[in-house]
């Protein structure tokens, strides 16, 4: 529900292009794909295109500079280059297939099995890699030549499986995350066999990776096939590039040249096959991602690691969703008056047409909070309610100046006791945030570094802002630790975040909020992800703090229950705008806004409980 | 009445430990349940209760290691995998996140087409059952070609519903199939989920942590604490006069939407914790 929801400034792109057409729209695309079609092409006719047969050696024209007869001259043994360069793309293209088919075959199979049914195969298949991968590969394809003789296919096989564990881990990786996807599930309630599912669903998320991959394996198999003939460890009758270059190198006093032409084959080849790698992983992943939701984690001057949950809604356009409440464009803000319970004390935060907007990747601007203002007084608890996406966070988020990239406050002024913050500096923020506005994230667990134990993440904000010592800011946190209720604050203290519960962890970031005094807290859906007797807890342990301290408070929330248990004033946003702010009770009880009615009215609490089986007006199951 | 549909009689479901030799954890210590065709049970719970490992037990999708879950008179503890296959169109779901239990990769069309081709069902019929499937579910026929991304959180979980009732079964576990959504597009799903069972008469497992929910859908509920069931009884009655500790206590915990009613609960939740 922190989603912040940025709509599309442009439709997606449509995704079920043809990957070849998307490929050949980039220049770096077309160029590397052109240069492996010429060489698949000249791998397939090269021998019979050649003028002359590559293993024929005349001995009358060794080492025979480039002329008519010899396109390209002859090597060391008199043979023709250019038909041996031919005969060689051939040979050292086919060699590099059958490592890369076996390396496909072995590594995705046995990769997708492991990862499916995870058992005992998956046991036996890991051991075997990591095996696998311990071996150092030279020496195996050393030994292999020395007991089954100088094949090149032989040698390429064997390479192919020591290549494997590549697949195999990326494989493997892939499919125990798309695993634990529910529609893997919900396929198996469907009555898919286990064949149809992962030919269906979880090879579609393999494929894409698999491809990827392929194009950089392929250039290590041609680079290590070179070198391996390089060695002098192929078949001296069949012609490779990396024969050649042997060849080459014993001639590099008498003829220079000859090196050139293998090198440039090997070396073309494989930048031709590492810069169509990157092409297909920027076009295929963009359009296969499954996430819906980027992470960002930004850090906060607690100290601790804030997630900004940024959650892109796509596409959709001319679809209209039914279940969304219309919005009503008069675009002015019903405010209540004051009821007798109102903090007549002065504003710790005025913000004043606040505007909040993302910059899109084609250059464009989406503007998401579009002028909103709101007054937090002293001692007072601001509820902020809305739906997803209704920029409630990102209002927050934009008063703490910790807007996800790309993010920024466009516009309007934010107040804080004389200091204006609106697209303040991190200079202005140093002095402010995590001193005097505290900041409660919604997930508890991943706002923790689970690197450091609670207490490092406790202390540190205490010694940078009030500058207390080591031994001070300790006993502090011990202190605060014991004060939001934590049992043995010792023990917390020198745990690590994921060895406490969610409860605990959402109680140590309130010790880690309060720890300065600050008077402002900004509380991001602080309950939302706790279990709702942890939730009458926390709830209860932000009432006591608050009236403790007089902190004021922004609670951003879509809990109608949250705002009437903590709120004295709400706000309830809609699409970037406020349209409606008043006293707790006069938004409950005298609710002006339709928004706001259709809200209230949505809340299920108040309705009657189903009557049992068959007593339902007269309808019979 | 009639007799029950599904049986859940003394179920254990224990998950191997982690590391060599570790106890097995056990999820559900002999659960007993059952739900009636046309019924709706909710069953009620926070995390870590059980709630929905014992849909999933239901589901087939999780270990049971004791008791047994009778369907139509049929014992399906330890089904094979091809019995349970053929059992997919008796028991189906709808999980809690929309945005990951639909292939992000499929069209709504092969979404809903998948589990009818399985079937057996020719590819026109499936054509024209599935334009009737979205018509169900309220979605309209030109979302067929549209990737699930296309759909708002509310929508999506209409197609999942869609795919749950392609096979027109008689049982439907719906895990926290609302949980995820906005206060508005809830009640307006959870009003589909109730206008469906009137007209197909199917019966719902319903797992849910919201009381509210709870007590909006179910005919009956069923209160989870720490792999047991604690309470259960017609919803009106559990879900207003509680009778169990720990469901007073769940249920004093929720916020009223009132500020003044939220304030006497808060004292009334106050006094009953320190009473105990």
């Amino acid at each position: 529900m922190t989603a912040i929801d940025v709509p599309p400034a442009v439709p997606v792109a449509p995704v079920r292009v043809a990957l070849f057409r998307r490929l050949t729209r980039r220049p770096l695309g077309l160029i590397s794909l052109g240069f492996l079609a010429l060489v698949a092409v000249l791998a397939i006719i090269g021998p019979l295109i050649a003028p002359q047969d590559p293993n024929f050696a005349d001995i009358r024209a060794i080492l025979a500079s480039p002329s008519g007869a010899h396109l390209l001259g002859t090597d060391g043994s008199g043979r023709d280059v250019l038909s041996r360069l031919l005969a060689a793309t051939q040979t050292s293209i086919a060699a590099a297939l059958i490592a890369l088919v076996v390396a496909v075959v072995l590594g995705v199979v046995s990769g997708l099995i492991a990862g499916y049914y995870q058992g005992w195969f998956n046991t036996a298949a890991t051991w075997v890699t990591e095996l696998n991968m311990a071996l150092p590969g030279i020496v195996v394809l050393l030994a292999a030549r020395a007991v089954l003789g100088p094949s090149v296919w032989l040698s390429m096989v064997i390479f192919g499986i020591l290549l494997a564990p590549a697949y195999f881990r990326l494989v493997y990786a892939s499919v125990t995350a798309v695993r634990s996807e529910l529609y893997v599930d919900a396929a198996r309630v469907s009555g898919l066999s286990d064949l149809r599912i992962i030919g269906r669903h979880v090879f579609s998320v393999v494929r894409a990776p698999i491809i990827i991959q392929s194009a950089i394996i392929a250039g290590i198999a041609i680079a290590i096939q070179s070198g391996l003939e390089f060695l002098g460890l192929g078949d001296v009758n069949v012609p490779t590039w990396g024969s050649m270059l042997t060849d080459g190198f014993k001639n590099i006093y008498k003829n220079p040249v000859l090196l050139v032409w293998p090198s440039l084959a090997i070396a073309l080849t494989c930048i031709a096959l590492t810069l169509l790698a990157n092409v297909l992983r920027d076009e295929l992943e963009r359009t296969v991602t499954v996430r819906r939701r980027r992470r960002r984690a930004v850090l906060t001057a607690t100290g601790s690691i804030a997630t900004a949950t940024t959650s892109v809604a796509l596409g959709g356009g001319d679809l209209t969703d039914p279940d969304e409440i219309p919005e009503v464009a008069d675009g002015d803000v019903i405010v209540h008056r004051e009821d007798a319970r109102s903090k007549s004390t002065e504003p710790v935060l005025r913000v004043r047409d606040l505007r909040v907007g993302y910059d899109q990747a084609d250059g464009s601007h989406i503007e998401v909070v579009h002028g909103v203002s709101l007054d937090i007084r002293k001692g007072e608890v601001h509820g902020l309610i809305g739906e997803s996406g209704s920029g409630k966070t990102q209002t927050a988020f934009g008063v703490l100046g910790l807007l996800p990239r790309g993010g920024s406050v466009t516009g309007g002024t934010i107040s804080f006791d004389g200091v204006d913050l609106a697209d303040a500096s991190e200079r202005v923020y140093a002095g402010v945030r995590g001193k005097r506005i505290g900041y409660i994230p919604q997930e508890p667990m991943s706002n923790l570094d689970p690197a450091f134990t609670i207490g490092s993440q406790l202390v540190e904000p205490l010694r940078k802002h009030l500058h207390l010592s080591a031994k001070d800011a300790r006993e502090r946190s011990l202190d605060l630790l014991a004060r939001v209720g934590i049992p043995e604050p010792k023990r917390t203290f020198d745990a690590y975040p994921f060895e406490v519960s969610g409860g605990m962890a959402q109680r140590v970031l309130i010790a880690g909020a309060i720890s300065t005094d600050p008077e402002l807290i900004i509380a991001d859906e602080p309950t939302t992800a706790l279990d709702v007797t942890v939730q009458a807890e926390v709830l209860e342990l932000l009432r006591d703090l608050q009236q403790e301290r007089h902190m004021a408070m922004l609670l951003v929330t879509h809990n109608f229950g949250v705002v009437a248990d903590l709120c004295d004033r709400v706000t309830v946003m809609q699409n970037g705008r406020f349209v409606e702010q008043g006293p707790v009770r006069a938004i409950f009880n005298d609710a002006q806004h339709p928004y706001t009615r259709a809200l209230l009215d949505a809340i299920l609490d108040e309705g009657p409980a189903r009557p049992p089986l068959g007593a339902e007006n007269g309808v019979v199951a | 009445m009639s007799t029950p549909l599904l049986t859940i009689d003394d179920l254990v479901v224990e998950y191997p430990g982690k590391g060599f030799r570790a106890k097995p954890f056990r999820a559900l210590k002999g659960v007993s349940l059952d739900i009636l065709p046309g019924e709706t049970v909710g069953l009620v719970g926070e995390s870590g209760s059980g709630k929905t490992t014992l849909g999933r037990a239901a589901l087939g999708l999780a270990p049971v290691s004791g008791g047994k879950i009778t369907y139509d008179g049929r014992d399906i503890s330890h089904l094979g995998r091809s019995a349970r296959r053929a059992l997919s169109s008796e028991i189906q779901v709808v999980f809690q996140d929309p945005y990951s239990s639909l292939n992000p990769s499929m069209t709504v069309e092969q979404i809903l087409i998948e589990p009818l081709t399985v079937a057996g069902v020719s590819a026109s019929d499936a054509k024209k059952r599935v334009r009737d499937l979205l018509d169900q579910v309220g979605l309209p026929g030109d979302a067929r070609n549209r990737l699930p991304r296309e759909f708002s959180g509310g929508q999506r979980q209409r197609v999942a519903i869609a795919r749950a009732l392609a096979l027109q079964p008689r049982l439907i576990v719906c895990d926290e199939p609302v949980s995820a959504l906005d206060l508005s597009t809830q009640a307006r799903v959870l009003d589909l989920f109730i206008d469906i069972q009137n007209r197909t008469g199917v019966a719902y497992l319903f797992v849910t942590h919201d009381l509210a929910v709870v007590r909006h859908i179910s005919h009956r509920v069923a209160v989870m604490y720490k792999g047991e069931i604690v309470e259960t009884g017609d919803a009106d009655r559990v879900t207003s006069a509680p009778e169990h500790p720990y469901t007073q206590r769940l249920f004093m915990a929720a916020p009223v939407p009132d500020p003044d009613r939220q304030e006497e609960r808060r004292a009334a939740r106050r006094a009953l914790l320190s009473a105990s």
